[in-house]
Parts: structure tokens; sequence; C-alpha cells
């Protein structure tokens, strides 16, 4: 069954301070929707809102995912459902490796099925992630490595996605993954995802500052972000006229101030 | 009720039927238990640990015989820690042995692994040599005296010369009567190399309960000895402990400690670096909750210069516990060129639990690089939030979260499964 994340006016705050001034925003699994905006603008802030970190608090509207209503699940359970989030800045997780991480994030999924399930057996466990790690140009090691735990940028967002190729979402936020990644790295990270997309018919919204990554993740939509909310919406072109214009034309447009 | 006699020290000796120069060692013990006062929060050693609540006259000796034949111990206990090396193994119920082996390769090697009423009996010339002389001393405090004329029970294990035992020695010693008084002696000689996992553990009781242990490791010039002591008590138990290693020239000790159980423990751990090039390294992995109370007072000594000393100990504290550690690092004059470490790391789980950690330096030599840190932390809420996002359930982010914390540690005891055994009861404790 397809399913949708369908956000209708979403408001957010962190502490007292409003971030999200009314977001609407349907993506549906199969489509790629490119989120761009200027610095400051609100795109982590709406990533984050959707995977439920509990700094962000939403104030106003709906999140409806797969039918649900999202903004009433803990963390965990949107995971579950079948929303990722591959983080700007992912956290470094001390003392726990790559593997026994990813390993329980495929358990606790199993459990939540099944709370008798015994998790997925080594060697099983041991093929999937050689597959998935050599899709991605992962080096094996970093298996063993406790996570994030002084990885590089690139590495942390290689290993964002290979978090994504492991869990197999249904609908998939990149929060700038192309930052950091160098050339090559560019290339490989985004024909993976893009062969995710295509193979588990993923729905996906993609942040970015640049073409670049839209060259290999083709996306149907683009959308633009101005002080909290979407104040254009268009086709491929969009993002390359951004690349040509830059953003003044757009705060002149919609009358946003840009910030000191 | 036997009680802290002179005839209680001799009815226990006359029990164990030991020689006459066993016996004599203990009434000089006893003499100088008698003459030590009841160390109370105005001696510095023990400031931070009040003994108030102990009525200790009630617990008195464990006299042999009193150990309950048909004890219910966990299976695991006393098993063979590795399934393609046989080593040794060694149970015994409150210092009486149930169950004992040693591999045939290690027999034929010369090793000696057995218990400490065996060692006395058998092998007199090394008991005399090593016991209570080089490393703990009964006129170190009232603790230690009270063990040397009351010890019963614990371990021995003798590696001669050049041996490398490569399968490991394990020692269990299980507490049945709640009074335990519990000696471990390895002796490593030159060139030798051993791994010794040493459990004290026992079953949540009312009555409250007294271990009073004494660890030494001796480990010789080019010898190595990874030693794991391992200490599972029911919170009834009030731990008092004398614990010291000592290395010659380029010898290596790796000592780690593990505490999970007890009312209360005070243990004084003590590493010599007694020769040039000696290396030691202290791991200490603990884990409070309730009202448990730890308290411990590390020395790293440096005897000899170009010696290294790393001491790490890492605890989580819960709901009312308590811990201190006050850690030292001594070098004598002359002790030129040493490396000394040490830090303490404790992870505040409860607001209401306390951790008091006290570093301490006394450095008599000046080309010296020691360094000290100690750190108070909470779980980092960034930290579950990203374990959270992947699908893992708050209370598995947790636990992943201590475990990773710990995870560096654990990683010296050289037996995985005992790493998961000790993950296993801090997830337990985590609740
Ligand atoms: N923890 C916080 N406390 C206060 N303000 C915050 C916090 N996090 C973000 N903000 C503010 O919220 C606004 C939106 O930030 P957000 O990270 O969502 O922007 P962004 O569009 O992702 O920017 P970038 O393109 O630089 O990644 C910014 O003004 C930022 O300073
Ligand atoms: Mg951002």
């Amino acid at each position: 069954m397809s399913i949708a994340l369908e956000i209708k006016n979403l408001h957010a705050s962190i502490g007292e301070q409003p971030i999200l001034k009314g977001i609407d925003l349907l993506v549906k699994q199969g489509e790629i929707h490119a989120l761009m905006g200027p610095n400051g603008s609100g795109k982590s802030t709406l990533a984050y809102t959707l995977a439920g970190h509990p700094a962000y608090e939403p104030t106003a509207g709906q999140v409806i995912f797969g039918g649900e209503d999202l903004l009433e699940m803990e963390a965990d359970e949107r995971s579950r459902a079948g929303l990722f989030l591959a983080f700007q800045y992912p956290a470094a997780v001390p003392g726990v490796t790559l593997a026994k991480f990813l390993r329980q994030t495929i358990n606790s999924r199993r459990q939540a099925e099944n709370p008798e399930d015994k998790g997925i057996s080594i060697p099983a466990f041991r093929r999937l992630l050689t597959e998935k790690m050599d899709m991605l140009g992962i080096d094996h090691k970093f298996a063993g490595r406790y996570l994030n735990e002084g990885f590089s940028g690139g590495e942390k967002k290689r290993v964002e996605i290979l978090q994504m190729a492991t869990v197999e979402p249904k609908i998939a936020i990149m929060d700038e993954t192309d930052s950091g990644l160098d050339i090559d790295a560019l290339r490989i990270v985004s024909e993976g995802a893009m062969r995710l997309y295509r193979e588990m018919n993923m729905g996906a919204l993609v942040i970015t500052h640049y073409q670049r990554i839209l060259d290999y993740i083709k996306p149907d939509y683009v959308h633009i972000m101005m002080d909290g909310r979407i104040v254009e919406s268009g086709g491929p072109d969009l993002a390359l006229k951004l690349e040509e214009h830059g953003y003044d034309w757009l705060r002149e447009k919609h009358g946003v101030v840009e910030e000191a | 009720m036997t009680t802290f006699t002179k005839d209680a020290v001799e009815k226990l000796s006359a029990s164990l039927n030991e020689p006459a120069w066993m016996l004599e060692f203990r009434l000089k013990a006893f003499e100088i238990y008698e003459a030590t006062p009841m160390p109370t929060t105005k001696d510095e050693a023990w400031r931070r640990t009040n003994l108030r609540q102990l009525n200790f006259d009630e617990f008195g000796p464990s006299i042999n015989g009193d150990a309950a034949t048909d004890a219910v111990i966990p299976s695991y206990l006393g098993e063979q820690l590795t399934t393609d090396k046989a080593g040794g193994n060694l149970l015994q119920i409150d210092g009486v042995t149930k169950k004992y082996n040693l591999s045939d390769e290690l027999k034929a090697q010369g090793v000696i692994f057995c218990d400490m009423h065996e060692a006395v009996a058998q092998h007199p010339d090394l008991i005399k040599q090593y016991f209570m002389t080089k490393g703990v001393q009964v006129t170190e405090g009232k603790f230690a005296a009270l063990h040397g004329a009351f010890w019963c029970g614990g371990t021995f294990l003798y590696v001669p010369k050049n041996v490398k035992a490569d399968a490991p020695m394990h020692s269990v010693l299980w507490s049945e009567n709640g009074r335990t008084f519990t000696h471990t002696l390895a002796v490593v000689e030159t060139g030798a190399e051993a791994i010794l996992m040493d459990e004290y553990a026992s079953a949540e009781g009312e009555v409250p309960g007294l271990h009073n242990g004494v660890i030494e490791l001796l480990v010789g010039d080019n010898a190595s000895l990874v030693y794991a002591g391992l200490q599972d008590f029911g919170q009834n138990v009030w731990q008092f402990n004398h614990e010291r290693g000592r290395v010659g020239r380029d010898g290596k000790l790796d000592w780690v400690t593990s505490i999970m159980g007890t009312r209360l423990t005070k243990a004084f751990q003590t590493l010599e670096l007694d020769q040039q090039g000696a290396w030691g390294r202290m791991s200490g992995i603990f884990f409070t909750n309730g009202r448990q109370h730890l308290d411990m007072d590390t020395e790293q000594i440096h005897n000899a210069g170009d010696t290294v000393s790393d001491l790490l100990y890492k605890g989580a504290l819960k709901e009312k516990s308590r811990v201190v550690w006050q850690g030292m690092i001594k070098a004598l004059p002359g002790s030129q060129r040493i490396d000394g470490f040490q830090a303490n790391r404790n992870l505040m789980l409860d607001k209401t639990a306390r951790a008091d950690s006290i570093p301490g330096l006394e450095i008599e030599a000046d080309d010296v690089r020691c360094t000290h840190a100690s750190a108070v932390g909470k779980l980092d809420e960034e930290e579950l939030f990203y374990l959270m996002s992947r699908g893992i359930p708050r209370k598995t982010a947790v636990e992943m979260s201590v475990q990773g914390f710990f995870d560096p540690l654990m990683r010296r005891i050289p037996y995985e499964g005992i790493q998961e055994r000790i993950f296993g009861r801090i997830v337990e404790k985590i609740g």
C-alpha cells in the first residue's frame, strides 16, 4: 500500500521562538521533492519537527503519515512507521559500534512486530551489512567503529544513507546530505539513494542548497522555503532558476526581509 | 554466635588442619587487629564512609563447615570460559571448594591453581614467601589485620618462570552464609604470562553480610598478568577489601575491577610499579543503585623510573547511591620519566545520586608526565533522540547509551561471555 506524508498548516517553535509559520506539503511514495531556501529559513526545523525531536514543538497544524497522526507518535514509532531523516548534523554515539547500532535498528523493528522475535541472525546481518556498505562505497572496517565518533563530515553522511538503506523507509527526508561529500562520494551516495528510491518506491524530501545533487536525484517538485513558509513550488527548473538568480527575486516577490 | 576472638582464630585454624606457622601468622594478625581502632570518619581515608550502622561483631568469622552443601548458584558460574582451550576452574562456596579442575597441559607446565588452603598444605614454601608479605600487609589497617586473622578460602595461582599459560583460570567465590574472608594470591614469575578471572557473588539476602577480602597480584620481571576481579554480591553485604598489585622490570599488569553489588564497599587498591619499564593499567567498572555506597581508594605508585600507570574508573549511579573515588599518583624521588594517568568519569542517571572524585598527585621527581581528569555527565538527549529516530525505543536507547559509556573498558575484559554477562547486569540495573 502506498502511503503519503501530508503536512497541513504546520507551525512549530523552538522554546518561545516560532520558526515554522504554516507549512503545507504533500509527499507521496514514489515522488521526489526538493526543498531549498536560504540559511535559517527553517528547513532543518521542519525535518526535526517531523522526526519528533523533543525540543521542537508543533504549535498548530497537522501531519498525517500513512493515515495516522504523526505528531502523536514518539520518535521511534515514526521511524518504525516508515519515516526516515538523514541528519544534517548526525550525533555521535560513543561506545556503540555502527554494526551493533544497525543490528538494533533492525531488531527493534522486528520486536515491535513480534515481542518474541530473537532478532536477525549474525550471518544474515553480516551479509546484509556487507552488501549495503559495498553499494555505498563504505569501508567494512567502519562496522566496528563507534557510531559517528571521529567520522569525517562526508563519512557521517555516507553512514546516514547506509542507515536509510538498512531500515528501508517509505518516505525519507535527506537534510543536506550533499554537504561534506566530495565529488565522487556525492555521485556514489546519490546514485545509491536513487536506486533505493526506485527499488523501494520510496518518497523523498531532499533538502539542499545546490543543484549538484539534483543532477543525480532528479526531483519531480521543487519547493522554496523562506522565513518558515514555503513561498514557491514548481518543477525541476525552479532549482536551476535559483542557481542562476539566487533568492532576491523571491524575497521581493514575497516581501521577505533578509535577516541580518 | 562466635565473634572475632582469639579463641575463634584458633578454632578456625584447627578446623582447617593448618600447620603451626599459619596459626602463628593468624594470631599475630589478630593482635594487630585488636590493637587497631575501628576506623571513623575522622580518619582521612574513611572521611566519606561512615561505619556507624555496621554492627561489626554480629558477623563473626566464617568457620569451615557451615557452607551450605546444596547452595543454588547461577549455572554460568564455574563454567569454562573458552570452548577451545581448557584452563582452570575453581568454584568455592563460603570459602570451601565445590568444584575444581586444571588442565593437564597447565599442570605439566608446573602451573599451580588451587584453593588457598590446599596451597598452604601443599606449597608451604611459596605461601610463606608470598602470603601477605609483598602485597598487602596485615598492618595496613583494621580490615587487613582482620583478614590476616580470619581469612578463609580463596584462590592461589602460581605460574613458574617463562611459562605462558594461554588458557584462562576462572575462580568463583560464592557466598551462602554471608560471611566470606577470601584471599586471592597470584604469583607470576619472571617471563611468565597468565589470565585470571576472579568472581565474587552471592544472592540477595535480608540479613547483613560481610566480605573481608584481600587480593595480591605479584607480577615478576618481563611477566604479564591480566586480572579481572568481578564482584556481584547481594546488596545486604558490606565489603572491606585491600588489594595490591606489584610489577617488576618490564612487567605488565592489566587489572580490571567490576563492582555491581554490596550495600557498602570500601576498597583500597594499590598498584606498585617497582622496576624500570613496569606497566600497569587499572580499569574500573561500577554501577550503583538504591542506597549502595561505594568508596574506592586507588594508588598508583611509581617506585622506579620509566614506568607507566594508567587508571580509568567509570561508573553509573542511580537513585540514592553514592560513589567516592579518591585516587593518588605517587612518584618517589628519582623516579624519572614516568607517565601516570588517572581519570574517573561518572554517569549520573538520577539527580538524587552523589559522586565525589578526588584525584591527587604526590610527585617527588621532576621529569614526569602526570595527568588526571574527572567528569560527571548525564545521558545525552541528542544521542538518545538519534537512536530513537532509527526506530529504537527509548528504553533500549538508554541501555545502549549506558553500555556505550562502559564499552571501552568492557573490552579490556578478555572474555566476551563475561562482558555480555556484566552488560546484562547493567541493563537489569537500569531497570
Ligand atoms: N535550538 C535552537 N534555539 C534557538 N533557535 C534555533 C535553534 N535551532 C534553530 N534555531 C533557529 O531557527 C531558525 C531555523 O533554523 P534551521 O536550522 O531550521 O534553518 P535551515 O533552513 O535548516 O538553515 P541551513 O540552511 O543553514 O541549514 C534559525 O534562525 C535558527 O537560528
Ligand atoms: Mg539546516
